[in-house]
């Protein structure tokens, strides 16, 4: 279950350049423990820090317009490479409630709404007009009085922050329905093989 | 109507499409096989566990150890690669035993790197869903499956309910007419395919590989053309089965045996795109155009000719103009999920046998599998890295990504058979040149960059 998400207030940091991968949202060397918590402090840490855990005060986060910002905005394909749901788990920890870039990464895209986070794509000129401080409302797909795009879905599970697998678990029926179809259509798929790794 | 090769396979797997998302166009999509790793794999198991569910059906999970273990020779079960990473490899082994999936373990002769291992033991197979929390299992889709990287609590979903919840991506054909050039490779073509389209050029889109130059590549080509299908923003990539898919498939240890053997192969010679299926993007390649490329950027889209120049990038260290080739290196790296199959070693060692690794250049291959590093060694192939001057490791992702632990000095530049070249990925202001194993080889010996044709400094 993810806190719901209907409408909400905040600062929007804005982060510079295309393509910032998940590996600089958090570098691999911050994910230390089998856990979806203690990541904040790795979030960003490559730019974030200059020695140690000193901040660096260059980084959007660290200005003090910025310091309590509850919304990021990125540039195109925003999250992309690596699948770690750290990204978004140390996102989400430190306190962003949704993230708004022109495109995004696909895989870090589907973790934002698994986690209850809102992704926002909008065209580049139309980011370029937000306020610092903005208003989302899921339920009316406007930011500060824009229109936006989601997927039904999407929305529908942010809003209602719905456990997908409690949902899915809802077609049990039709998923044993659909295996018992496939094992017979094609049994390879279901063979174990036996005594199988050396 | 007529679909292409992914939409096949997506409607063979469409279990349903929930009434609450009939609006959106989700559909529910059956998973036939979860792979899992110890750095991903390892927190979706535990959240599985801590929920009370368990794997619909455990046989068809399969989990390998391969970022966080040590891949140094010689290494124990527990050892990582990292300072304290052995909780990812003992936490993934308690969990992996106690919900009953199959574990490839760290002291397995099978172990490996998930995309090298899973088409090596014939998990992959045409027609598949398969699924992994690793972004680079686009490579599968050259057996002609569908299958994709998702994040870990997907991987919980798909294993707690044999499914996946999502729309049918967009789909675009990349056609690559024509022949490769001698000693131009797969990774050259992904490199200008990516380097031509950007980093976001696939468009989140489902990517047919075809034509006359892809038909021509063997398995391990055609996984490492698909590997980087993710580095262009592509859902995932495919590429239809045909006999040389076949022939690779047929005796290895999952494939399909028998009668069902027979069965297998007749419903695979059906995954093709119909000859009037509509694809939302097109584009053509000619494979005769493409020569030695490299990155010399921080992103994969920002790749060239190994002859070309360079765009600034303070962080590479390159002014605006600057010639990429004879560039000093001071790493070597031959490794990782793209390029650490036996072809790519016996690529490699074709430039190595009788040279040695320039001074002050620290190089490296780490095979991608234990089975691939047997085999090498079954030809003596180790032995020509080693007599180079190579450091000769166990199969794990290893210095492909940072993970603390030992890497290549702060602002040493690496020419790297891997996948990604971001900043500090292979560690702290390394500098990361993406290229073939032939060209890394090349540029090993001559202790800057250089194409395979000019190995001596």
């Amino acid at each position: 279950m993810n806190r719901p998400f209907t409408t909400h207030t905040g600062v929007a940091a804005p982060l510079r350049g295309d393509n910032i991968d998940t590996d600089q949202i958090i570098p691999s060397r911050e994910m230390k423990t089998v856990s979806k918590t203690g990541l904040s402090g790795g979030l960003f840490a490559g730019q974030r820090y200059t020695t140690g855990r000193t901040p660096n005060p260059d980084f959007v986060l660290n200005q003090p317009d910025y310091a309590n910002a509850t919304i990021l905005i990125g540039g195109r394909n925003f999250g992309c490479g690596s699948s770690r749901e750290h990204a978004v788990w140390a996102l989400k920890e430190y306190g962003i409630r949704a993230v708004i870039a022109p495109s995004f990464g696909e895989i870090f895209h589907g973790n934002l709404i698994s986690n209850g986070l809102l992704p926002i794509q909008l065209a580049s000129t139309v980011i370029d007009q937000l306020p610092r401080e903005v208003t989302i409302d899921l339920t009316a797909q406007t930011i500060s009085g824009q229109r936006f795009e989601i997927d039904a879905s999407a929305k529908r599970r942010l809003v209602e922050g719905l456990d997908a697998i409690a949902e899915t678990l809802q077609s049990r029926v039709e998923i044993e329905e659909f295996l018992e179809r496939d094992r017979i259509a094609r049994p390879w798929v279901y063979e174990r093989v036996k005594g199988c790794f050396t | 109507m007529a679909r292409t090769l992914f939409d096949k396979i997506w409607d063979a797997h469409r279990v349903s499409t929930p009434k609450s998302d009939e609006a959106s166009g989700e559909d529910l999509i059956a998973i036939d096989r979860v792979f899992l790793h110890e750095r991903t794999g390892s927190v979706a198991l535990e959240s599985l566990m801590a929920s009370g569910r368990e794997p619909i059906d455990p046989t068809r999970v399969f989990c390998t150890m391969d970022h966080i273990v040590s891949t140094d020779e010689g290494r124990g079960r527990n050892d990582a690669r990292t300072p304290g990473g052995e909780v990812f490899i003992t936490a993934t082994r308690a969990a992996a035993q106690k919900t009953g999936i199959n574990l490839i373990d760290v002291d397995s002769a099978d172990q490996g790197i998930v995309h090298v291992i899973s088409p090596e033991l014939g998990i992959a197979q045409p027609g598949l869903t398969l699924v992994c929390p690793d972004s680079h299992t686009c490579s599968q889709g050259a057996l002609g499956a569908a299958a994709w990287g998702i994040g870990s609590t997907d991987a919980e979903h798909a294993m707690a309910t044999g499914t996946l919840r999502l729309k049918r991506p967009p789909q675009m054909r990349i056609r690559v007419n024509g022949t490769l050039a001698d000693g131009i490779t797969a990774k050259d073509l992904i490199l200008h395919i990516i380097g031509t389209l950007g980093a976001d050029g696939a468009k989140r889109c489902a990517v047919e590989f075809c034509g006359e130059a892809v038909e021509a590549l063997g398995v391990e080509a055609r996984l490492t053309l698909c590997n980087m299908a993710v580095e262009f923003a592509a859902f995932t990539a495919i590429i239809a089965p045909d006999e040389t898919t076949f022939d690779y498939l047929e005796g290895r240890r999952f494939a399909p045996k028998a009668d069902d053997w027979d069965a297998a192969l007749a419903y695979w010679r059906t995954l093709i795109s119909d000859a009037d299926a509509t694809f939302d993007f097109e584009h053509v390649f000619d494979a005769k155009e493409i020569g030695h490329m490299i990155t010399w950027g921080t992103s994969p889209g920002q790749a060239g000719r190994l002859d070309g120049t360079a765009d600034a990038s303070d962080y590479m260290g390159l002014k605006a103009g600057e010639v990429i080739e004879g560039l000093p290196i001071g790493g070597a790296f031959i490794g990782s999920c793209t390029n650490a199959r036996i072809s790519d070693l016996r690529a490699a060692a074709k430039i190595l046998r009788g040279r040695k690794v320039a001074d002050g250049v620290t190089a490296i291959c780490v095979p991608g599998s234990m089975a691939v590093r047997r085999d090498a060694e079954a030809e003596g192939i180790d032995q020509i890295f080693r007599d180079a001057g190579f450091e000769w490791g166990e199969a794990g992702c290893a210095f492909c990504f940072y993970a603390g632990g030992r890497t290549f000095a702060p602002g040493t530049r690496v020419v790297s058979s891997t996948n990604r070249n971001f900043e500090g990925r292979q560690g702290p202001n390394v500098r990361t040149h993406l290229a073939s194993p032939a060209v890394v080889a090349a540029s090993a010996v001559a202790g800057k960059i250089a194409a395979p044709g000019n190995p001596s400094p």
